[in-house]
């Protein structure tokens, strides 16, 4: 997976829907469910993973260009539901579930499912809770990039995943990821009302990760989930935004590959 | 020919300069700058104006709503109908219209018509918009899913009026257990209902597909002609010859008795900053999932500063030049009404008249030569031109009441 995910594309159905997946590596099986902004080509934090582990990284159906969404869909859990299937239709019984931000929600979705079907759970600035304090930011307020921006605490972090003129295609998949995000995660925005008691059945071992300068998600999320998940670990990543798989990707790996192992 | 008085009701006197500093007037402009003593002024000159209008003989009284902006005061356009409905005894009452999106209850909205059609004794029209990408956000109403709610609200509003209850409706977005108002409309099979619009080829070829009228808002003679090309096709897959009685026209236009002051009163129709709904954020403006997937680009590109707004954005003059802005007394713009009747054949038409800091005695001046001098003129050229109205021609109210459909043309081989 040098440089990227050229070459490691698939795609299958489920739910009638067509899922494209990036699976690279042989291991126990890892699925890195990404951010809202959608899937950046550039995966240095999967291929370190890649290195020991079957890396399966889907792009949510609906966030991006030529990814057909699912007009059926109304809730982040039907998308966890969803990815159920997509293991199921691959074999794979029991794997780690990598979640980042949004991701991190679907993750915890599918945790909380299926808990016997979950090997590691690995929860980074995720999105999916109501905070105590603050809110999760509302990108229907702020522009495209303005929007990508805030999940960098470096701008040069922003700029080496998506370029400091982010192209027109990268707006449009942009505007694409929002429509879906506004379709199953408009209100309330960005959280579930419902997901902090289910995540009491969670049994697998839990790392909840957050940047220590996320402007996206605020720490009180990954507070929550340190406290609800029964069998967890905090860590925070200094110097760091919410996007920490692309602005510290190698960190995240570090913490990631000692957490599931090598 | 169905003649009309218009104002957004400008909230004039909030502090433009706080604004400019903002960098927005719209969605997220602070209501600190909201007076509410000036607000108790301003709505009840506006309340003057539609009584005075119906005085000298304007045949209906547009209106329309929006929300967290000073360009436009009606928070809900029901509340002056209902006003109108009880103090007005000739003039129609236009509602252009409701946003159906931002109903959480369709049949709470179809009661309320209900009881505004039977107060006014059968004069409301009942107009229906999607309303604006900011109002979709300041109602927290979910933009993606804004054309779906549309259709849906305005299947099960004239259900409402038109079924006997009780009965259930399961929709993909409301769902009500029990339809069973006690408020019917008056008029029968139910009150006319007209569609208004700027740019969205999706709601005209929905309202020619339900027979609506569809009024074109202050679009350029060019773009009117555009819109009337595509209902009439739509028409003709429908089975019936599109006419004036379905074509109405906003136009922004300020009649005074002397041309300086005329014009000068109308550059107020660009009171804010040269933008008449506010200055706004494109994401605000068009929220992801509100406008058509074929317009995403250009208003990605739009938000980004890396191409004009798709909506347009014309000076003063361009306006004037382009007749979207006429000022003037009654002699020189009734000739350039003209134009625009005969260029464009709608057998309904607004005038906007003030707009920004026209002072209300200059609305008066205004909406007194409109009354007439302006429109007694207008209703000799539409007999010229035999420019109907929807209530002159008769028309059905909808399709479902039209009785005679043509099976469509068979296609050429």
């Amino acid at each position: 997976m040098a440089g990227g995910c050229d070459g490691y594309w698939q795609e299958t159905e489920v739910a009638g829907v067509p899922v494209r997946y990036c699976r690279c590596g042989t291991g126990s099986p890892v699925l890195i469910l990404h951010h809202d902004i959608g899937c950046p080509d550039r995966a240095a934090f999967a291929e370190a993973l890649s290195g020991s582990h079957d890396v399966l990284m889907p792009v949510h159906p609906g966030f991006g260009l030529g990814s057909e969404r699912a007009e059926w869909m109304r809730s982040v859990r039907d998308l966890a539901v969803l990815y159920r299937g997509l293991l199921a239709k691959l074999g794979i019984g029991r794997a780690s579930l990598v979640g980042l931000g949004f991701g991190g929600w679907v993750a915890a979705e599918m945790a909380s499912m299926a808990p016997a079907d979950v090997d590691r759970l690995v929860l980074v600035g995720a999105m999916g809770l109501q905070p105590r304090e603050g809110f999760i930011l509302d990108q229907a307020l702020v522009g495209y990039i303005d929007y990508a921006e805030a999940f960098f605490k470096d701008p040069a972090a922003f700029d080496a995943v998506y370029g400091r003129e982010p192209t027109n295609d990268q707006l449009e998949a942009w505007d694409i990821c929002r429509e879906m995000c506004f379709r199953i995660a408009w209100k309330p925005y960005m959280y579930s009302q419902t997901l902090a008691p289910l995540l009491g059945s969670v049994t697998a071992p839990a790392l909840v990760v957050h940047g220590a300068e996320d402007e996206v998600v605020p720490a009180d999320c990954a507070a929550q989930y340190a406290a609800t998940l029964p069998n967890s670990r905090l860590e925070t990543v200094a110097d760091c935004g919410h996007a920490v798989a692309l602005e510290r990707p190698e960190a995240l790996a570090r913490l990631v590959l000692d957490f599931i192992g090598e | 020919m169905h003649l009309m008085y218009f104002t957004e009701q400008p909230m004039s006197t909030y502090p433009a300069d706080k604004g400019l500093e903002f960098g927005a007037t719209a969605l997220m402009f602070s209501n600190r700058y909201f007076d509410p003593v000036d607000g108790s002024r301003l709505y009840n000159e506006f309340l003057e104006q539609y009584l005075y209008a119906e005085e000298v003989g304007i045949d209906g009284i547009m209106l329309n709503e929006h929300h967290n902006a000073p360009f436009c005061m009606q928070a809900k356009a029901n509340i002056f109908a209902a006003i109108l409905a009880g103090m007005t005894e000739k003039v129609k009452i236009v509602m252009l219209g409701n946003p159906l999106p931002l109903a959480e209850n369709p049949v709470r909205l179809a009661e309320e018509l209900a009881m505004i059609d039977m107060i006014s004794k059968g004069r409301l029209v009942s107009g229906f918009v999607r309303g604006g990408g900011q109002e979709q956000l300041a109602a927290g109403v979910n933009p993606a899913y804004n054309r779906e709610r549309f259709e849906e609200a305005h299947d099960l509003v004239v259900r409402a009026w038109t079924e006997t209850g009780p009965f259930r409706f399961e929709g993909r977005h409301y769902q009500n257990r029990v339809v069973n108002p006690w408020a019917v409309p008056l008029q029968k099979p139910y009150p006319r209902v007209w569609v208004p619009g700027v740019i969205s080829r999706e709601t005209i070829v929905w309202a020619a597909e339900q027979r609506y009228p569809y009024i074109a808002l202050n679009t350029s003679i060019a773009d009117t002609k555009k819109i009337w090309q595509v209902y009439d096709d739509v028409a003709l897959e429908c089975g019936y010859e599109a006419g004036p009685e379905n074509r109405g026209y906003l136009i922004q236009v300020h009649v005074s008795d002397n041309e300086e002051k005329a014009i000068e009163n109308a550059r107020q129709f660009r009171w804010m900053q040269g933008e008449f709904t506010g200055l706004a954020h494109p994401v605000w403006s068009t929220p992801s999932g509100y406008s058509s997937p074929r317009n995403r680009r250009a208003f990605v590109e739009f938000a980004a500063g890396r191409r004009a707004n798709p909506r347009g954005q014309t000076s003063f003059e361009q306006q004037m030049e382009d007749l979207r802005i006429i000022a003037g007394t009654p002699d020189t713009v009734v000739p350039k009404l003209r134009r625009i009747l005969e260029e464009t054949r709608p057998g309904i038409l607004a005038l906007w008249g003030n707009d920004g800091t026209v002072s209300q005695e200059d609305s008066m001046t205004c909406i007194r030569m409109i009354g007439t001098e302006v429109f007694p003129a207008i209703r000799e050229i539409a007999k010229e031109l035999d420019l109907k109205s929807p209530f002159e021609a008769d028309a059905p109210v909808s399709i479902k009441y039209s009785t005679d459909l043509k099976a469509p043309a068979a296609a050429a081989e």
